[in-house]
Order: structure tokens, then sequence, then C-alpha cells
């Protein structure tokens, strides 16, 4: 017995490395694990607290950015109120990119990652706005991410940049469809595989989210192709997508509620239970 | 004693508020990203408490997972590095370096170099590789090792020498 304490004493320090290791090895591996929400996430109290703080100062220097961002974006609103055919009663906007309005939560980002293969943004709402896991994220621009995490005040975002991501998207003018992911690279560029070959696609064309996504909308911008690979084995295309987005420069983000999307579940879980 | 451990608590809080507001947000050329806070494990006395050592880089690691949700890599790098401590100052400073009285933080001597590498390098390797998490990306993880740990050790000795004590 007195052998055994003193073994444990002596070797004191080597039992807490394993103890913790196993701890922090086990958080790694689950962090890296398809689908599964994350116990070490950004979205807390202490994290996006300090985040938000950061935040205001950067938003502060950005201003003249941000400025201009809103000034392009009144502009286009403008036009589009005077090129309406009848001028004396003035549109109003009921939606943004073909998602009624009232189905977005206006966000902003106060953390954003783009320089690991696993990216992850911050937001500044939660649960008690309505956000909630498997919401899609866009701007004015395109795409941004899928929601991950929510606490009462927070939620972070797994960004497209990420190589865990996989979203439906298809070419704009043919309907052909095939899944987004990323290679890890480049911050501007994303990957669109499985695309079949009988695609008629030329390099320019524009890359919009797909139909078969109950996360995303139909019809939202994500980029154009810049470089078409073909490969002899298969039968599909490998494009590597510009993004209209600038990950590394986000600000306010559109959260999107989807009424839709439980419904869908529901009637697919029933086909597989039958 | 007492001083000693009031002047790691403030590195170990300055060093994560530096990382977190400051070099989290590096990224040179898409590859580069310093991490100059694990200057709080390489600066910890060399006769210091170990296991206070252990604990103490576990929840520096597992602090700054949580800030850029990545999972336990950075607490698992810290951690390797903690252990492998000792073994480093003996590679770098012989065999009896418990009984020399050893000042990192002075004039960077090739010795000391030596040792500040040598950790900078195991810190970087592990942290990459679990965040890779896939073996057919090794050849991009042992560049971005490599950058990165040039990046970090001339930050870790730039630090030292602005944080060294001014000699009487």
């Amino acid at each position: 017995m007195q052998q055994i304490f003193n073994f444990i004493f002596k070797n004191s320090y080597r039992i807490l490395f394993l103890l913790l290791i196993g701890i922090s090895l086990s958080l790694t591996i689950q962090s890296h694990s398809f689908h599964r929400s994350k116990v070490i996430s950004s979205a807390n109290y202490l994290s996006g607290g300090v985040y938000e703080k950061v935040n205001t100062v950067n938003e502060y220097l950005n201003l003249k950015t941000e400025n201009d961002a809103l000034a392009l974006e009144n502009a286009k609103l403008r036009s589009m109120i005077f090129n309406t055919k009848d001028t004396a009663t003035a549109k109003i906007l009921d939606s943004i990119k073909g998602v009624k309005l009232q189905d977005l939560i206006v966000s902003k980002v106060i953390h954003n990652s783009y320089n690991v293969y696993e990216n992850y943004l911050t937001l500044n709402s939660g649960e008690l706005d309505g956000v909630k896991t498997d919401m899609g994220v866009i701007n004015s621009l395109g795409i941004v991410g899928i929601i991950e995490n929510t606490s009462p005040k927070y939620s972070t975002v797994i960004s497209v940049l990420n190589k865990r991501t996989q979203i439906n998207a298809k070419i704009k003018k043919s309907d052909h469809f095939g899944s987004l992911n990323w290679d890890g690279k480049s911050t501007g560029y994303v990957q669109l595989t499985d695309l079949p070959r009988l695609a008629l696609i030329k390099i320019g064309d524009t890359i919009v989210t797909g139909g078969q996504s109950v996360i995303f909308p139909e019809n939202i911008n994500i980029g154009t192709i810049a470089k078409i690979y073909r490969d002899e084995q298969t039968n599909f295309f490998t494009l590597n997508v510009k993004l209209f987005n600038d990950m590394t420069n986000l600000g306010h983000v559109y959260i999107i509620k989807s009424k839709d999307r439980d419904e869908i579940i529901n009637l697919e879980k029933k086909v597989k239970d039958e | 004693m007492n001083s000693a451990l009031l002047v790691n608590i403030f590195r170990f809080v300055l060093l994560l508020a530096i990382q977190i507001i400051i070099f989290n947000n590096m990224n040179f050329l898409g590859y580069i990203s310093p991490f100059p806070y694990i200057l709080f494990i390489i600066l910890y006395p060399v006769n210091g408490n170990k296991s206070g050592l252990i604990a103490s880089s576990f929840l520096l690691g597992i602090i700054l997972d949580l800030f850029s949700n990545s999972g336990g890599t950075h607490a698992t790098a810290c951690l390797v590095l903690a252990y492998l401590r000792p073994l480093l100052f003996k590679f770098a400073f012989g065999l009896s370096y418990e009984y020399q009285t050893i000042k990192l933080n002075d004039v960077i001597t090739p010795q000391r170099f030596s040792f500040i590498f040598l950790s900078v390098i195991i810190h970087h390797f592990t942290l990459f590789l679990l965040e890779a998490f896939q073996l057919s990306y090794i050849l991009d993880t042992l560049v971005t090792t490599l950058l990165s740990t040039t990046f970090t050790v001339i930050l870790c000795i730039i630090i030292i020498y602005l944080i060294k004590p001014n000699r009487r």
C-alpha cells in the first residue's frame, strides 16, 4: 500500500499529464467528427463577450469600408425603386434574393477565422433572437456558412471555408448540381465536386445554391467558375469556384429561418421508416 | 516565491490576451500564423512545480481553443511541450541543468536559442498535425510548421528582449 502511494506521489505529474492529454485528445477527435456539436466553442459568455469588445474597436477602424459598402447597397436599392414601372408608388422591398424579409435575422460577425482548415465565425445573436442549429447564413453578396452551435446570446457558424462543409450547389443556367467543398488552400476559392460531365459549362458561369438543400433557399449566389478540372476516370467535373464574398472581410450577415425545414425532414424520415 | 507566482500569472494573462487579440488575426501569405503565447511554457521557472506547469499549460491551451474554435488542439500541443520540457533542457543545457541557474529571459546564447527553437517546433508540429488531422495533408503540415516556427521564434526573441529586466 505504502509503495502504491509512493508511486503515485512520485509520478503525480505524469499521471496528471496522461489524464489531461486524454481529455484534450478526445476533445480534438470529437471536434473533427462530422455533425457533432462542439464542447469547446466560442459561443459562450467569456469568449463571446471578449470578441464583442474587440469587435467594437475594429468596427470603428473599418467605418470607411463599411460606409462604402452601404453606399453601394443604397445605390442599388435606389435604382430598383426608380426603375419600377409605376413610379408614383414606390415598391416596398419584401425580399432579398428570393427570401422573404420576415424570415431573416440580421446579425453581426464578431469574430472571423480563415487561416486554418476548419474555420468558424462567431455571431452576436443567439437563441434569444431565434437562431437555431443548421440555419443558413448569407450576406448581400452570397453565402457565408451554416449555424453550428448556439448559446443564449451568441452563435458559431461553420464557414464555407471549412473542410467539413458540404453545401448543395448548382449551375445557375442549367440546374446540374454538385456539392461544394473547400480544399483548405485559398480563402477566395471553393471547389464544386460531383458535377456530371453532361453539364455544359464554361469559365465565368455563375454557381448558386441548389434546391436540394434544406438549409439554403434556391438561387442564392455563391461565385463564378474560375477553373475546370476534367477527371478522365470518372464522369464528373471538379470546378474551382471564385467566391463573390470576400470571406476575410465580413460585417453584417443575415440568418435564414427556414419554416419548411422541419416539415421536409419529417417527410423524408417517414419515407425512410417505411 | 510569491512574486514568481505573480509574475507567472501576469505573464499567462498578458500572453493569452496578446495572442487572442493580435496574433490570432495574423495570416501572412496564407501559411504563417505565429503563436508566441507558448513563451509562458518556455519561460516557466526551471525548478518550478512540474504538476503546476502541466496544469497551467492545459489551462492555457484550452482557453485558446475556446477562442479559436479548435477543439482541443492547442491544449494537446501545449501539454506535449510542457511534458517534454525537462528533456529539452537536458538536450540544450547539459545533464546537470537542475543545479545551474538558468535564466531564459536574458541575452540569447546558442543554448538558449536551441532550447527555444526546439520547443517551438515541437509545439507547432503537434498543433498543425492535429489541426489538419489527415495524413494526406502531411506535406502542407510540414511547410506550415517550418514557416510558422521561424516566425514564432523571431517573435519570441523580440518579446524576450523587450521584457528583459535591466541590469543594474
